[in-house]
């Protein structure tokens, strides 16, 4: 569970956090060109970011973090129709559907 | 039809803004019921999402919390996420940036996937426009996905308690994480910075105060800015 004095902080500071991000640029920097190696860096925060939060997510699915098959292979499912769809529906349709089935199956 | 009043502009951007209450809703919602299944009330799920407007970054600090992570840890690894909006301000300030102060801090605080992805592109194609068409246009493309992204926050956290105990949500959020993910993935550079995040991530996991998240994204951020630089520098 999780305690309300660390919940309050954490909505706070990333409240004000993503609106100094979103302003900072539009706000304060006005039209003066970023340097190229800062943007280079920033476009890949998303691809990172988000694979290393969810890869332990995956592969130490199970209890005692095992790896749990039915976990990977909902992972393997979504990664797989998302890059070929590029569809944010028909990638969660498979990782869901491919996560029943799997437990049903098991 | 062409734009040629500021009301015009405004109707413009809720119009194209209109089909991503499809992105924006189911992913309210779930951020509703995984917040509330970690104990969060109404009132703190709609002050988070009308706080922070982001869905990764609120999903990436439910996750990091619930790991019991130092606080300073889920919010830089949420900000993290997020640093994509400051991408964002940086293409759009060119566009907006001598609008009246007042007009670009709302702006800011709406600036999401949606808003700037279809200003930047009208933006581009239709140069002629004046900065208060610009504003308004802007503002239309929120309208519609602001109000689906509060109302089905609200309604996932209604929701949340009454959904059945047995439902796998533990990993509905990997799986929302991994379908944002996957379209983003467009060059080879992209496939090297997810990777290098993948396999640091793995071997990171066990760095105290969840900070191999941040340890592998910065591996991930820096693998992709290198491979983009190696790859222009073969083929120039």
């Amino acid at each position: 569970m999780i305690d309300t004095a660390t919940l309050w902080t954490v909505i706070i500071c990333l409240g004000v956090g993503s609106f100094l991000l979103r302003f900072t640029f539009l706000g304060f920097v006005g039209d003066r060109p970023l340097p190229a190696w800062l943007l280079r860096h920033l476009r890949y925060t998303a691809v990172a970011i988000l694979p290393a939060l969810v890869a332990p997510l995956v592969v130490y699915s199970g209890e005692g973090g095992s790896t749990d098959i039915t976990r990977v292979g909902a992972a393997i499912a979504t990664l797989a129709v998302g890059m070929w769809t590029r569809n944010v529906f028909a990638a969660i349709g498979a990782g869901a559907a491919t996560l029943f089935l799997l437990i049903y199956v098991l | 039809m062409p734009i040629t009043t500021t009301k015009s502009a405004f109707w413009a951007g809720v119009r194209d803004g209109a089909p991503f209450i499809f992105v924006a809703g189911p992913f309210a919602m779930l951020f509703g019921v995984l917040a509330t299944e970690a104990g969060l009330n109404v009132f703190e799920v709609m002050t988070f999402s009308l706080a922070v407007i982001a869905g990764a970054a609120q999903f990436t600090a439910l996750q990091v919390m619930e790991n019991d992570a130092p606080t300073v840890v889920v919010i830089l690894s949420a900000l993290a996420v997020n640093l994509r909006v400051a991408m964002y301000s940086a293409a759009l300030t060119p566009y907006l940036g001598r609008a009246p102060l007042w007009q670009r801090v709302f702006a800011a605080y709406l600036l999401v996937d949606q808003s700037y992805a279809l200003s930047h592109a009208k933006f581009e194609a239709v140069p002629d426009l004046t900065i208060p068409q610009r504003m308004a246009y802007y503002f239309g493309t929120c309208l519609l996905v602001m109000i689906v992204w509060f109302g089905m926050s609200y309604a996932g956290a209604a929701l949340g308690t009454q959904l059945p105990a047995d439902l796998p949500l533990d990993f509905a959020l990997p799986i929302a994480f991994l379908s944002m993910v996957a379209p983003m993935v467009r060059t080879l550079p992209h496939l090297i910075a997810a990777t290098v995040a993948v396999i640091v991530g793995l071997l990171a996991v066990s760095v105290p105060y969840s900070l191999g998240l941040i340890i592998a994204g910065a591996a991930g951020m820096m693998a992709g800015a290198q491979a983009e630089l190696w790859l222009k520098g073969r083929s120039p």
